[in-house]
């Protein structure tokens, strides 16, 4: 597994869209600094961009990668090597180098501007954290669904809605039950439904941890009675971290049955 | 030797493989021919583990491949269409190759057989059918295989080049190999094979030498007489 993660990798690192990405942060972090003028301010604004675009550049490139590298991965089927190893390489080659764009873009410039002497260093790490955790996640889904779809242009439509359908769809939904029910106890049902979205738990989670917790209205204290906790963190991160092992796990049992 | 036992396999609702039986003892040049359609390639790639059989049993010598990978560390696969990462040079696809089978490999003699040292910096993306084709012929004989698997090796080469091919695959059977090869060339059949395995609907429909083949359909020329085993073929079918 590990040299096909090098050559997936090194093939990613050497194609322009790495750099662009990196690019992309880096700016991006430059600028909201300058505009800012305040690290925490800055995570913030941060962290609202991070929530939308890191979940759709790792879907879009998940999907792209499997499907342009449809050659070499048959070129690798016949070759000694365990199938699995073969998926598992490319994908967390993606991942890696897409978290690595993320961590550097963003890390340069906060660290520059004296992250390190600031409060705001856990905040900001949070947000990295959450960041990488949606890059695998999303990378993962992307791939679930390439590899699922023979006809790009149908697998290309299913990733871009299902970004859609978690970063958008599944807010207004939320909301409308929410307005809905509103003469019930919701604050059960909206933490539950939180745990089945990982956009939205990575947001309540830097939201919580920022202290901007007023923001969320009534459910807030719920929400900060549970996410403000170290359980709370705690559970969130597996969740997280649950997001990322089944769509992997499936990954490889597909791959398994699947012919080329 | 390769034991294939009630092989099937089928895509959907088309049946490609349908209880296909055969044994490929070892040493010898085999050439597996049919109809478009008739599952050659997917009997290739289910040996080789790319396409997963239905049901069935293949094994090589005496172990089954199933869920297994390591035997294709003793097959040399040259696969149909030469399909490379466009993004990747020639000489880095043949280090590639050669660090993930870590396997000692000779390939400067091959290099300079087909006058590969232009391309070698040369991004595959770049390269014409026929020189993509020798590179695809390249990493199949480099390594020393005792099983090598040629999926219609002659596509896009020049007349020169299948000269080499030829020579190329007859020192590999004086070296006591065992070779399958698909072709729709019946010259090039006729030319280098010590045995027939003639694919029909998903069934082994003839095995056995040209001789045996000619004799057997009563026609002097291989071409014609791979002709008449397929009318045969619509004979049979009727009286069922």
């Amino acid at each position: 597994m590990g040299k096909i993660l090098k050559y997936s990798f090194f093939d990613l690192m050497r194609s322009r869209w790495s750099y662009v990405y990196f690019i992309f942060y880096l700016a991006l972090g430059f600028m909201l600094l300058f505009l800012n003028n305040d690290l925490s301010k800055a995570v913030i604004t941060m962290m609202n961009v991070i929530i939308v675009l890191v979940p759709l550049i790792g879907t879009i490139f998940g999907i792209m990668y499997y499907y342009n590298s449809r050659e070499f991965t048959e070129l690798l089927l016949a070759q000694p090597i365990k199938r699995s190893n073969i998926f598992l390489g490319q994908y967390l080659g993606v991942a890696v180098s897409l978290s690595l764009s993320l961590v550097l873009g963003l890390g340069i410039p906060f660290v520059l501007y004296g992250l390190f002497q600031s409060n705001a260093i856990w905040d900001f790490s949070l947000l990295l954290i959450t960041g990488a955790f949606l890059t695998f996640i999303f990378t993962a889904l992307a791939f679930n669904i390439a590899l699922s779809n023979e006809n790009k242009i149908k697998g290309f439509g299913y990733a871009v809605l299902l970004w859609l359908f978690m970063a958008v769809i599944f807010d207004g939904l939320f909301l409308l039950t929410l307005v809905m029910f509103e003469q019930y106890p919701l604050d059960k049902f909206s933490l539950i439904a939180t745990m089945f979205n990982p956009i939205d738990l990575s947001r309540i989670l830097i939201l919580l941890k920022l202290d901007i917790s007023a923001l969320l209205g009534y459910t807030g204290a719920v929400f900060k009675q549970f996410f403000g906790t170290n359980l709370g963190l705690f559970t969130s991160l597996g969740v997280l971290v649950l997001w990322t092992v089944l769509p992997v796990w499936r990954l490889v049992w597909v791959s398994k049955k699947k012919d080329f | 030797m390769i034991s294939i036992h009630s092989l099937y396999k089928s895509f959907g609702q088309n049946k490609v493989l349908n209880a296909l039986d055969v044994t490929i003892q070892e040493g010898g040049i085999f050439a597996i021919l049919g109809p478009n359609g008739s599952g050659k390639t997917t009997l290739i790639k289910s040996i080789l583990g790319m396409v997963i059989p239905d049901s069935g049993e293949i094994s090589i010598n005496d172990v089954s491949v199933r869920e297994s990978w390591k035997y294709r560390q003793k097959i040399n696969y040259m696969p149909q269409i030469a399909q490379f990462p466009g993004n990747l040079r020639v000489n880095e696809l043949i280090r590639m190759i050669k660090d993930l089978r870590q396997k000692p490999a000779v390939e400067a003699p091959l290099i300079n057989k087909f006058n590969l040292e232009p391309f070698l910096d040369k991004k595959l993306s770049t390269l014409s059918g026929g020189t993509k084709q020798k590179v695809n012929i390249l990493l199949a004989f480099m390594f020393d295989s005792p099983l090598l698997i040629l999926d219609e090796p002659t596509t896009g080469l020049d007349p020169a080049s299948l000269i080499i091919l030829k020579e190329m695959i007859h020192r590999e059977r004086q070296a006591g190999k065992t070779i399958l090869v698909t072709s729709h060339i019946m010259q090039f059949v006729e030319e280098i094979a010590d045995e027939i395995i003639y694919l029909l609907e998903g069934k082994i429909y003839f095995k056995g030498s040209i001789a045996e083949l000619k004799l057997k359909t009563s026609q002097d020329n291989f071409e014609h007489a791979i002709a008449a085993i397929s009318m045969n073929k619509e004979e049979s079918w009727v009286k069922y």
